[in-house]
């Protein structure tokens, strides 16, 4: 009865962990029927990341951008604002960073959380559009947002593009940033830069901000109950807006870091996808930034687990995809193991109730 | 005349629009039946990586276009149909399971890719069919037009009737009337005994297909190739296109060309140094700005109220 | 005259315990409309949903032309000739009439193609038929609402409709379109049809029904010829039962008053009249109770009072200050505290803790919060207080209210509600769907209230309850309020009935 009792109160969690492990047993089994050699790329899969020093360097770099995305997300949809526009913010937080970077100079000692503020603030920008579309008018924020990515992506090409490539690399990319600018790699072997604390330091922020701030508070009752906030006397014209826009910002300073700490230079052809990928760990995470550390680290470990097994053995690292896709669906999946949960809460009901009787 | 001017008015241009023109009608057909339906389909990115995909493995396996004309549609459907039933059976949220599915599309196309070609990045060793290219009789002999409207490939003309078909579909077949009914009044439908979750998966399995019909495009009309993400975000592109054309048939043709035609200009404009990011940028602001003033216009109407 | 229809001893126990029907049975005539009135509650509407399948009773028969049937879905009604016209139209409002007519039965062309002109004509042949009238080519959108009921109608009949229920259907007419909707149904009793009316407005149900059934707790009160019986006697048999209140004792000391409603009036969405110019005051340490059939504006006034919707005329004035056009933080700060009509859907955000539902008014506030941050600390300990205050019985405050019972889910609410010494407080249906045990404490918890000086707005559709605690009664009826009563000494349903139901009005 007490591991019943267990099950109801974790349910989700339990969910979320059974989801994970059907999509780890799925790799084990495509690893083997594709594989020459399937226990060596299991091996490679499972335990690469930890190999050397420079491949858990790598789960932490990977880490630390997924990481910026999924807090950037789980601030909207704590709220019930489906903005996905989190992709477009990194990107347009980067160039814009980027170019921002290296057109003023400050004091050193200033110098890189200033670049970091203003690229931020570009992301809070990204965020405030659909935002006010939605608070003012109801426009979808969903759509808005998908398109904003769109409108990111070019904007921020072409302002590295035409104003600040440097001619003399072979391919696009911005001027190196200013020496002052770059987070430290700290670790000498790999490529961990400050960034991933400042990632930390941001997941605790948030976590503390939702949970423990005024506004925080009003964010979570609005998306838990729109009509209740309102009555409750929340301005939930602002809650709408401003989660998008902390949101916004967030995706800003992460894209800027992104550049800060490994290239010191823009080089983004494409979208990088932080964005979805925090989508990803926001749902893994239940949108809880503590829970969304341990998603992003999940995250990179298989994706560079895919990636140690790409180089080392015959199974592509897209495995990892299909496997994060196949996650994401179960857990969204509601109907998943509900009908255990039902089974217990019957069960439990039941017991009760006798219990009940007999007290009286 | 300007250069310019020239080359976009040339009948090189009209044909062109067209063939850019071609993988955005497609899914933004399928993203409007869906949504008429009551539903957002995004996942129309991943329905057409994996018909891209599966038309040139069956093409260079089969060498037959037939096959893989027919498991390529097979390909597509069955993506909707795996996002109709984690939705409607399995109550996933149908925004978060379409962008699981187009992660799945992204990853299992390059993996298996990789499996078959030994190549990550395209097929490109694989040796792909590609639907033909038609002369249509009269307007061939036509001087100038005959160069805009003729010569295009076959799938361009198939997305052309797509639009009639589509228009058809909604407006003049009993699915296309509880289509209707089932996105304005769900409960309506239900009190008259329509399978209200049936109509929704129908609807979506018909987005599977016309999306199946641009992925297909893309890899065997387009280019002769499957590369990774070959999409670009036509898929996303396709809910723009159709939201800007209210979801109506005339609509979410002219929808689509508008895109063509940016995309296009973008292409042509490249020669000439101007910007194409900008251009590009157009109709992405275009469709916020769009959506602003037709939820501008509602909110006026109804005073405000919810 | 032949029974269409019978009904025996029908018995229906919601899964929450909540008995609606207790061994109803009468029967319907074929050919006659038959009017089914009683009070909010009373029953009715479970009683039809179990006529049109979607509900399934615990005991009893339905007799439907002579054999047993039993419903699993509307469809299976609708394939036995009944039809219904619900409240809230089923149209589709971009297809037009005849698409909405023909939905689910569409005639075909070449077997997969629309045949709209055979679906016009088969929504022409049914209108002419009936002599309904309707655009069958324009969208329902842009049809007013008297045409779009029409159209309902129209729907059941075409799908052979031998017995039409219709629920509460002139609620949302004017005058005019309830004169044509009773022609229209004079006509098809003409053309062989039975109808079931559900009604609260007696001058409609006398003016039209052949034979009454009034409903009341559940159970069938009378079944009679409809001209055998007056309005009064109506309104006597809805409301008249055994006094099973106790009115609480008078208030000790009435002070000036707190809460001053001038001349409030209201358009919906729709453009209808929702409030007509509604006055009144309500003092210190008094309850006023607004009897009233529901639906007849105090959902939009209590809304209107506690700054969720804005009115379009008229003041309201708190402890001597115009609230008119200030935000539900505003008022809530003027001391105005609000007990929801419908808690789900306002009362609790049901995912989150208790104590997070405990604070949504006050977290903002010190000791809630300093500066910035929430001191849930305090939050805790002041919610457990709250909680065994207020009887909430639950693990702990950190318990999710999702787990709760509806009456322990009220008592969160009024917690909230009546701990921070409001001194004008808005209840609306206070005790709706909740436990003996849970509705006693809430009552009691209102007359402390009111002894401490609390001016009381209380809105309730179960007249026992105004009854029970009012210190002056008003009636509303049709947005407007139609009486006052200063002593409610010795008043009880039956004198409150007639105006209720639009039967009688002050001058």
């Amino acid at each position: 009865m007490k591991i019943e009792k267990f099950i109801l109160k974790y349910f989700d969690m339990i969910r979320t962990i059974i989801a994970v492990l059907i999509g780890v047993m799925v790799s084990v089994l495509v690893i083997y029927i594709i594989s020459k050699s399937p226990g060596h790329s299991l091996m490679y899969f499972l335990t690469g990341p930890f190999m050397t020093r420079g491949r858990i360097g790598n789960l932490l770099e990977t880490a630390t951008p997924i990481l910026f995305g999924g807090l950037a997300v789980s601030i909207p949809f704590q709220a019930s604002q489906f903005n996905v526009g989190q992709e477009g913010a990194i990107y347009l937080g980067a160039a814009l960073g980027t170019a921002f970077a290296l057109s003023f100079h400050f004091p050193a000692f200033m110098y890189a959380v200033i670049v970091l503020i203003f690229a931020g603030l570009i992301g809070a920008g990204w965020g405030y559009i659909p935002g006010i579309l939605k608070a003012k008018w109801k426009v979808d924020e969903l759509v808005s947002s998908l398109m904003m990515n769109y409108v990111a992506y070019f904007l921020g090409l072409y302002v590295i593009n035409y104003h600040f490539r440097d001619k003399s690399a072979g391919f696009l990319v911005s001027y190196e940033l200013p020496h002052p600018v770059w987070l430290k790699q700290f670790i000498p072997g790999t490529r961990i830069h400050l960034g991933i604390i400042l990632a930390v330091v941001f997941a605790f922020l948030v976590y503390y901000f939702l949970y423990h701030t005024k506004l925080g508070y009003e964010i979570r009752m609005t998306g838990f109950n729109l009509h209740f906030a309102k009555y409750g006397g929340i301005n939930t014209f602002k809650v709408i807006i401003l989660s998008q826009v902390i949101g916004g910002f967030i995706a800003g300073v992460g894209g800027m870091v992104e550049v800060m700490g490994i290239h010191h230079r823009f080089n983004w052809q494409m979208s990088p996808g932080y964005g979805w990928d925090g989508v990803v760990v926001a749902i893994i995470g239940h949108n809880h930034p503590l829970l969304i550390i341990l998603a992003s680290l999940f995250l990179a470990y298989l994706r560079v687990g895919g990636q140690v097994m790409n180089l080392l053995s015959d199974v592509p690292s897209e495995m990892v995809t299909v496997i994060e896709s196949i996650i994401i669906l179960l857990i969204t999946a509601e109907a998943f193991l509900s009908q255990w949960k039902y089974r217990i809460t019957v069960r439990e009901a039941a017991l009760k109730e006798v219990s009940d009787e007999s007290a009286t | 005349m300007n250069p310019l001017l020239k080359s976009i008015f040339s009948a090189n241009f009209v044909f062109a629009t067209l063939r850019v023109t071609t993988p955005i009608l497609f899914p933004a057909i399928g993203v409007a039946i869906t949504s008429l339906s009551g539903s957002v389909n995004i996942a129309l990115e991943g329905i057409m990586l994996v018909s891209a995909f599966t038309g040139v493995v069956v093409s260079a396996f089969t060498g037959s276009l037939w096959l893989a004309l027919i498991f390529g549609i097979l390909a597509g459907v069955g993506m909707a149909a795996l996002l109709g039933y984690f939705h409607l059976n399995l109550k996933a949220d149908i925004i978060i399971a379409a962008i699981a599915l187009n992660m799945f599309a992204s990853g299992i196309t390059v993996f298996l890719t990789y499996i078959f070609a030994h190549d990550k990045g395209t097929t490109s060793s694989l040796k792909s069919l590609v639907f033909p290219s038609v002369k249509i009789p009269i307007i061939d002999k036509i001087p100038v037009i005959g160069r805009m409207f003729s010569g295009l490939n076959i799938l361009t003309y198939v997305a052309l009737i797509s639009v009639i078909v589509f228009y058809y579909l909604i407006y003049k077949t009993p699915l296309g009337l509880r289509i209707r009914a089932v996105g304005q009044n769900p409960d309506a439908a239900e009190s008259v005994g329509v399978d209200v979750k049936k109509v929704k998966m129908y609807s979506l399995l018909l987005s599977g297909f016309f999306g199946a019909l641009g992925g297909l495009y893309l890899s065997m009309g387009y280019v002769s190739w499957f590369s990774r993400d070959m999409t670009a975000g036509r898929g996303f592109i396709a809910i723009a296109a159709a939201s800007i054309g209210g979801n109506l048939p005339l609509g979410t043709f002219f929808g689509s060309l508008l895109f063509g035609i940016v995309n296009t200009l973008a292409i042509f404009l490249a020669t000439l140094k101007v910007p194409s990011e900008l251009i590009q940028m157009i109709p992405y602001v275009t469709t916020v700005l769009v959506l602003a003033v037709y939820a501008i216009q509602k909110s006026v109407r109804s005073g405000g109220e919810e | 005259m032949d029974t269409i229809l019978s009904i025996r001893n029908i018995v229906k126990v919601y899964p929450n315990g909540v008995v609606a029907n207790k061994g109803i049975s009468f029967d319907i005539e074929k050919n006659t409309i038959h009017a089914l009135v009683g009070e909010n509650g009373a029953g009715k509407t479970t009683l039809m949903k179990i006529l049109f399948g979607i509900e399934k009773p615990q005991e009893g028969k339905i007799i439907y032309k002579g054999k047993e049937v039993h419903f699993k879905s509307p469809l299976d009604a609708i394939h036995n000739g009944i039809g219904m016209v619900h409240q809230h139209l089923m149209l589709a409002p971009d297809l037009t009439v005849a698409e909405n007519l023909t939905l689910g039965i569409e005639p075909r062309k070449w077997k997969v193609f629309l045949d709209t002109k055979k679906a016009v004509d088969i929504a022409k042949r049914v209108s002419e038929e009936f002599g309904m009238e309707v655009p069958l080519e324009k969208r329902v959108r842009d049809l007013p609402i008297g045409i779009r009921q029409r159209v309902e109608i129209l729907k059941a009949l075409l799908r052979n409709a031998e017995l039409l229920i219709l629920d509460e259907p002139t609620a949302v007419l004017t005058p005019q379109e309830t004169e044509v909707l009773f022609k229209t149904l004079f006509d098809l009793k003409k053309h062989g049809k039975t109808i079931i009316f559900i009604s609260h407005k007696l001058k409609e149900v006398k003016a039209i029904a052949d034979r009454v059934t009034v409903i009341r707790d559940g159970k069938v009160i009378a079944t009679e010829d409809a001209g055998s019986l007056t309005e009064h006697e109506i309104a006597e048999l809805m409301v008249g039962r055994e006094i099973r209140f106790e009115r609480i004792p008078p208030s000790p000391k009435v002070g000036a008053p707190l809460l001053k409603v001038k001349n409030i009036r209201y358009r919906n969405k729709e453009n209808v009249e929702v409030l007509k110019g509604v006055s009144f005051e309500v003092r210190s340490g008094e309850i006023l109770g607004v009897a009233g059939v529901e639906g007849n504006g105090q959902t939009e006034l209590v809304e209107i009072l506690t700054g969720l919707r804005k009115a379009d005329e008229g003041s309201i004035v708190i402890n001597g200050e115009e609230v008119i056009g200030k935000t539900p933080r505003e008022i809530r700060e003027k001391g105005v505290s609000h007990i929801p009509e419908d808690r789900m859907k306002n009362g609790v955000a049901e995912n989150a803790k208790i104590k997070e539902n405990l604070i949504v008014d006050r977290y903002y506030k010190n000791p809630f919060s300093k500066g910035m941050f929430v001191d849930w600390k305090f939050i805790t300990k002041y919610s457990a207080k709250l909680m065994k205050d207020f009887n909430v019985l639950a693990t702990s405050p950190d318990a999710l209210v999702s787990s709760l019972s509806g009456g322990n889910i009220q008592k969160v609410v009024v917690a909230r509600e009546l701990s921070m010494n409001p001194s004008v407080i808005i209840a609306d249906q206070p005790v709706r769907g909740i436990d003996v045990g849970s509705e006693e404490l809430v009552h009691r918890l209102l007359n402390e209230a009111r002894d401490k000086g609390s001016a009381i707005f209380l809105v309730s559709a179960d007249l026992d309850e105004v009854l029970e605690l009012s210190s002056r009664i008003i009636v509303i009826y049709n947005g407007e309020i139609v009486a006052r009563f200063d002593d409610v000494e010795g008043l009880t349903g039956k004198d409150l009935g007639p105006y209720m139901l639009g039967v009688k009005r002050e001058a």
